[in-house]
């Protein structure tokens, strides 16, 4: 249960601290709020919602098909391509890659594939200096803190808290709480760095099969100064990230933008599809894409489990989720966090470790109803909670069965053996009604915050009875 | 209503499962469901041997119990007749959940042809006995709460609003994030109740701040739960089971 405690560690910290209840709080709803207008029309939404979830439903379906045309088609192109069953040989990858430029500085635009990577500590660890360019990512880079969300690195962060970051790393720079000015700042540091990096990261948002495009959507355009100024590019990414036609772009570029943050299109959309040809003026010299394995394939051979990996990563399930507006995305412990966090990250690290993520939810559904591509949330997160307590585990992957205690199932029979029981359960409730003044005032933790509810004189078994309604 | 969903033409009787909360808790809610159903001249039976729909179970991973469970109901409500719920919670791991419970088991069939035959109460009252609603009672302002259920799994939540507007003397109010779950979630209340805490006491803040002078939801799990700590903080309306307000405020016999 130490996985449990460690949570609600994390989960009490978040909920003490007042200013960053109020930070997502209030970026949450205008999230939610700025999504809403974006799609006016909900039969358009739905439509869409629809057309996304087929796209990356097919291209699952297809996959292995598809990354080795990918791969084919990147090699065609002069991209080369590097396969990674693990986060070792991932990083090990791109390290190779800085070695053999005899790199020492690496550039890097937003890549939650990185994250998960741990690829700044990795590299740091070979001497190598890394430097986040999304503004984002570089203030938590700053902060030696990781992401607490996926689109909004630094959400947690209220503009105070920045400025202070600010003071403390940049002394030479007045203090200012003003956001344009610290973009400014932001900017004129970076934009330096961009100058002297040889080599240039980013992540991918989808990776087309037919044309062996990679597609990157960004806002700030550091993404496309990763993957422009330096000589080298490296792309990283999940192999669950390839569709199969350019024509499944537009439909998806319609759902992304305006599901994670209610722009209808982001300020830069880039297609990489080689790196610089001859007679060309700028561009990379080298690009590289990294396909990154790690889990994915276990997860994919569940064809209900599957559908987790369809994720576009938007964001708009944390965005919507009551769960995660109140803890933020640091308490989950994870890279990604949110509803699918809950549901990708325990298959990939294991329910032994992180089986606690599927049950902190209320099944609300707000996730589910927000995904893009219909990604059936509350349902998989249900699948993962029965996965964890089964009793006939069909293999010990992901860590099946492993929370399954005897005293959790003992109750669960008991409880099933009394509603089975019509009998025994009219009797158990008269004797809680009639001895209902027995009942303790205080409930444990329910009586926390609320008043225990009071158990009625009669069940409406009796009075259905009394009042003479038919049985059968 | 779900675009999807069939009504049938009003029935001569239809079976009533009161859930298990309401058994213990929520009585009246129950016996209110069933004298709404009357009115309409629906005969209502009610098994004696009904229990719990299961949901619990389902919820925590415990899935052989809940089938357990869920057999054991299907056992009560033989004849194909409709199943009314005043719970869209417990109507929906009927309709939409037991399917999935049973999924690969020999049962389904069988399941499915139960599941086809439960209703929510209100949808059942605004679209199979099509009500129409006096109200009797006088001037007053409600805040509604409809569950995470009625609004997304059964699709409820615009009949529970229509019912209440039918009521000449009854204003609406509406809060602020009105469609945020109350934090109930069955278990996680308890599993994770520091987070469950957080989030009624934002719910019920937002009740209490419109001013209204009853809260009103179909389900009992939020019922429960918000009145739980409105009556903790002494702030805020008294909740009610929305059969349970239907029924006083168009009962002529009631004061």
């Amino acid at each position: 249960m130490q996985q449990k405690v460690e949570f609600e560690q994390r989960v009490h910290k978040a909920l003490s601290d007042s200013q960053l209840r109020q930070n997502f709080r209030s970026t949450m709803d205008g999230l939610m709020a700025k999504r809403s207008q974006a799609f006016p029309d909900k039969e358009r939404l739905e439509k869409l919602r629809l057309q996304g979830a087929q796209i990356r439903a097919n291209a699952l379906l297809k996959l292995p098909e598809l990354l080795e045309q990918l791969e084919e088609r990147c090699t065609a192109n002069g991209i080369r391509v590097h396969w990674a069953e693990t986060v070792e040989q991932a990083n090990q990858a791109v390290l190779k890659i800085m070695q053999d430029h005899n790199a020492t500085n690496l550039i890097k635009g937003k890549s939650m594939v990185s994250e998960e990577m741990e690829l700044n500590h990795f590299l740091e660890q070979h001497g190598i200096e890394v430097l986040e360019s999304d503004l984002g990512e570089f203030i938590v880079q700053l902060a030696g803190e990781p992401p607490s969300h996926i689109v909004a690195p630094a959400i947690h962060k209220s503009r105070q808290d920045i400025a202070r970051l600010f003071q403390e790393k940049f002394p030479d720079i007045p203090y200012s709480e003003d956001v344009e000015t610290l973009t400014r700042s932001a900017r004129d540091i970076l934009r330096r760095k961009f100058y002297e990096a040889s080599i240039g990261l980013s992540g991918v948002n989808f990776a087309v099969a037919e044309t062996g495009t990679i597609c990157l959507v960004e806002n700030e355009g550091n993404g496309r100064m990763c993957t422009t100024i330096p000589d080298v590019h490296i792309a990283v990414t999940g192999i669950e990230k390839v569709v199969e036609k350019l024509s499944d772009i537009p439909p998806l570029m319609e759902l992304l933008p305006r599901s994670a943050t209610g722009q209808h299109i982001t300020t830069y959309f880039n297609m990489i599809t080689s790196p610089r040809k001859e007679g060309e003026k700028d561009g990379p010299r080298e690009v590289h894409l990294v396909l990154l394995d790690n889990g994915r394939s276990s997860i994919y051979e569940d064809p209900e489990l599957m559908e987790s990996l369809r994720c576009i990563r938007c964001g708009a399930c944390m965005n919507h989720c009551p769960v995660y507006a109140r803890i933020g995305g640091h308490a989950y412990g994870t890279t990604i966090p949110g509803p699918i966090g809950s549901v990708i990250e325990p298959q990939k690290l294991g329910l032994d470790r992180f089986g606690v993520l599927p049950t902190a939810s209320t099944l609300c559904g707000a996730c589910g109803e927000a995904c893009p591509v219909r990604i059936p949330l509350p349902k998989l997160l249900n699948r993962l909670r029965f996965e964890q307590v089964r009793d006939d585990p069909p293999d010990n992957t992901m860590g099946k069965g492993s929370q399954r205690s005897i005293r959790e199932s003992l109750v669960w029979n008991l409880w099933s053996w009394a509603n089975t029981h019509p009998a025994l359960y009219r009797l158990g409730c008269l004797f809680l009604t009639r001895l209902r003044g027995l009942v303790p005032k205080q409930l444990g933790v329910w009586t926390r915050v609320r008043k225990a509810p009071a158990i009625a004189p009669k069940t409406l078994h009796e009075l259905a009875r009394e009042m003479g309604i038919e049985d059968e | 209503m779900k675009p999807d969903q069939q009504y049938p033409d009003k029935p001569l009787s239809v079976y009533f499962f009161g859930t298990c909360l309401i058994d213990l808790i929520y009585p009246q809610a129950g016996l209110a469901g069933m004298q709404l159903i009357q009115r309409e001249g629906v005969k209502v039976i009610f098994p004696q041997d009904q229990t719990c729909c299961g949901q619990p179970a389902w919820n925590s991973g415990y899935r052989e119990q809940a089938r357990s469970v869920a057999l054991a109901q299907l056992d009560c409500f033989p004849q194909d007749i409709p199943i009314v719920v005043p719970s869209a919670s417990c109507a929906g791991m009927m309709r939409y959940q037991y399917p999935e419970l049973f999924k690969d088991t020999p049962q389904l069939s069988r399941v499915k042809g139960f599941s086809n035959r439960v209703f929510e109460l209100t949808e059942f009252l605004v679209h199979v006995l099509k009500v129409k609603l006096k109200d009797l009672g006088p001037p007053t302002r409600v805040a509604l709460h409809a569950s995470c259920s009625a609004q997304r799994e059964m699709a409820v939540s615009e009949e529970h609003s229509n019912l209440l507007q039918q009521l000449d003397n009854v204003e609406i109010l509406e809060q602020e994030r009105k469609r945020e779950c109350c934090g109930f979630g069955g278990t996680f209340a308890v599993k994770h109740a520091e987070i469950s805490n957080a989030m009624v006491e934002d719910k019920a803040k937002s009740i209490a701040d419109t001013g209204a002078e009853k809260l009103v939801s179909g389900d009992c799990g939020c019922l429960m739960n918000i009145s739980g700590n409105l009556q903790h903080t002494g702030q805020g309306p008294e909740g009610q089971h929305i059969a349970t307000f239907l029924w006083e405020r168009t009962n002529a016999t009631e004061s």
